[in-house]
């Protein structure tokens, strides 16, 4: 079944294109990842989903009720949840305050549950509950914005590189743990990550988005095998 | 022995209750890049912000001597005097440029300090006397020499903010080594850059360090760390748990349990990016 829909999608910053007519499926319980160049527009496709821009042409559908257009806080009570590039978090707010924000839209009695479950994957939050977001490290707020994302419990779960200033040993928690979600509780997510071959290895399927347009889509493993997939995106340039 | 470029002793840092940095001692060698590692909230920003001035540590010194043999302690200077005087330079984990400047007035705007002593010669410029003209030419230069190395040179006029991210982080560290400094302070440059540009990026670093400029790098991308890292200062919760060269550093027991984790086939990281 097909969670999320995205039929010929521009949209604009000012007068620049930044997306030029994508097109994109989610199914129910997929992991699909995005790859591409810094630049490419995958944080602006990730944003858009969210209606902030708004897409001016094309149509994006989320479990079958078209959402195109609609308000950003309209689209997070269906059941979406993203942890934005650049964390995003509320700096002035409380670790605990920042959570019970991302639980805004779901109902209270499930709240200790999830929030458990976000310090089992991130004990350094359940460490620091009382002390404000602003003044958590970089890789703290990292850890935040992600947890904040799951406390809304959603259907469809963004992920704009998750992975962004965090030590190598979170980063494989988190990879693991979105492969687990994703197993026991069928959450669905859409990744962006610059670690183009672990995003890979790691999604059902991959898009690979260059200058706002979708270039290349194929199971994980195809696009890993692909020699131009890994000249772009996997080797380095020595 | 010579004296390092830069020696931190019983370095402390408290905010109320909490002990970010605990008497934490280490040394940059000069003509060397120095990487400190360790997990998130282990203090690695706080010590920067203790060397560059943005905070006034708790306790301990934090000595850099010149190649003439003049020392400062940085503890003591404020912020712009270390940038000046001292010649630290650093660039920040979020992007902090001049969003709405050209990419040329954001490299220009790091070289105020040279300009300042002409802003009198200024007011003579008008009258065509005076050495302001040529401190302008003289800055205007090594901005395009720095925009030529990091490839920028055709967006000199476009808005920083324009530029894609990992231009932007280029950018950051040009806007740096226009302050001409003898050590470069960077936080995390390559976090969000792709294998690619993190390759990019480190060639840019060895070249430098060819430039004689030595180097303080805090990076989780260990790619790029145990590539072209002289010694690495391992941190975790404000103590140094581990140093040395990259190679003791990657097997040091302590150092996989806190930080890089078991080597795992399940989740190796991408090819030759490890390994390279």
């Amino acid at each position: 079944m097909t969670l999320l829909t995205l039929q010929g999608v521009t949209a604009y910053y000012g007068a620049i294109q930044a997306l030029r007519g994508v097109d994109l499926e989610v199914s129910q319980g997929e992991i699909v990842t995005l790859i591409g160049a810094n630049g490419a527009g995958k944080s602006t496709l990730m944003m858009t989903i969210c209606g902030s821009p708004r897409a001016r042409d094309g149509r994006i559908v989320l479990d079958g009720t078209d959402i195109t257009g609609r308000p950003t806080h309209e689209i997070m009570h269906m059941g979406l949840a993203q942890a934005p590039e650049g964390r995003r978090i509320f700096a002035r707010m409380s670790v605990h305050e920042n959570l019970l924000m991302g639980a805004q839209v779901v109902k209270m009695r499930d709240y200790e549950r999830t929030r458990d479950l976000v310090f089992t994957l991130f004990p350094r939050l359940k460490e620091r509950q009382a002390q404000r977001g602003g003044t958590l490290s970089g890789g703290e707020q990292q850890m935040l914005a992600i947890g904040r994302a799951l406390m809304s419990q959603p259907r469809l779960l963004l992920l704009d590189e998750p992975s962004l200033g965090l030590a190598p040993l979170v980063v494989r928690g988190i990879f693991s743990a979105i492969r687990q979600l994703n197993r026991e509780t069928g959450l669905t997510v859409l990744l962006v990550e610059q670690n183009a071959f672990q995003a890979l290895r790691l999604a059902h399927r991959g898009y690979v988005l260059v200058n706002g347009r979708i270039t290349m889509a194929g199971s994980g493993a195809e696009l890993l095998a692909r020699p131009e997939i890994r000249a772009a995106y996997l080797e380095g340039a020595h | 022995m010579t004296t390092p470029l830069l020696a931190v002793r019983g370095l402390t840092m408290r905010f109320g209750g909490l002990t970010a940095v605990n008497s934490l001692d280490f040394g940059a060698e000069r003509g060397q890049i120095t990487s400190v590692i360790g997990p998130n909230g282990a203090g690695k920003t706080t010590v920067f912000n203790c060397i560059t001035g943005f905070y006034r540590p708790t306790a301990g010194s934090i000595g850099l001597t010149h190649p003439d043999g003049t020392q400062y302690e940085l503890q003591r200077l404020p912020g712009h005097r270390i940038a000046r005087r001292a010649r630290v330079a650093r660039t920040f984990q979020n992007i902090r440029l001049f969003a709405g400047m050209t990419v040329l007035e954001n490299l220009l705007v790091a070289q105020h300090n040279a300009l300042m002593p002409h802003v009198a010669s200024g007011l003579l410029a008008v009258f065509g006397l005076g050495g302001h003209h040529r401190a302008e030419i003289e800055a205007i230069a090594l901005a395009r020499h720095w925009l030529q190395r990091i490839g920028l040179l055709a967006r000199a006029d476009d808005p920083a903010g324009a530029l894609p991210y990992g231009d932007q982080r280029r950018l950051e560290i040009a806007r740096a080594m226009c302050t001409r400094p003898l050590l470069l302070c960077l936080d995390e440059p390559a976090a969000g850059l792709n294998p690619r540009e993190s390759d990019e990026l480190a060639a840019l670093l060895k070249t430098i360090q060819g430039d004689g400029c030595s180097i303080l790098l805090i990076e989780h991308d260990m790619g790029v760390v145990m590539r072209i890292s002289d010694h690495i200062v391992v941190l975790d919760h404000g103590t140094l748990i581990s140093e040395g060269t990259p190679d003791q550093v990657r097997a040091d027991p302590a150092v996989i349990a806190a930080y890089l984790g078991e080597g795992d086939e399940d989740d190796l990281d991408a090819p030759g990016v490890v390994a390279a």
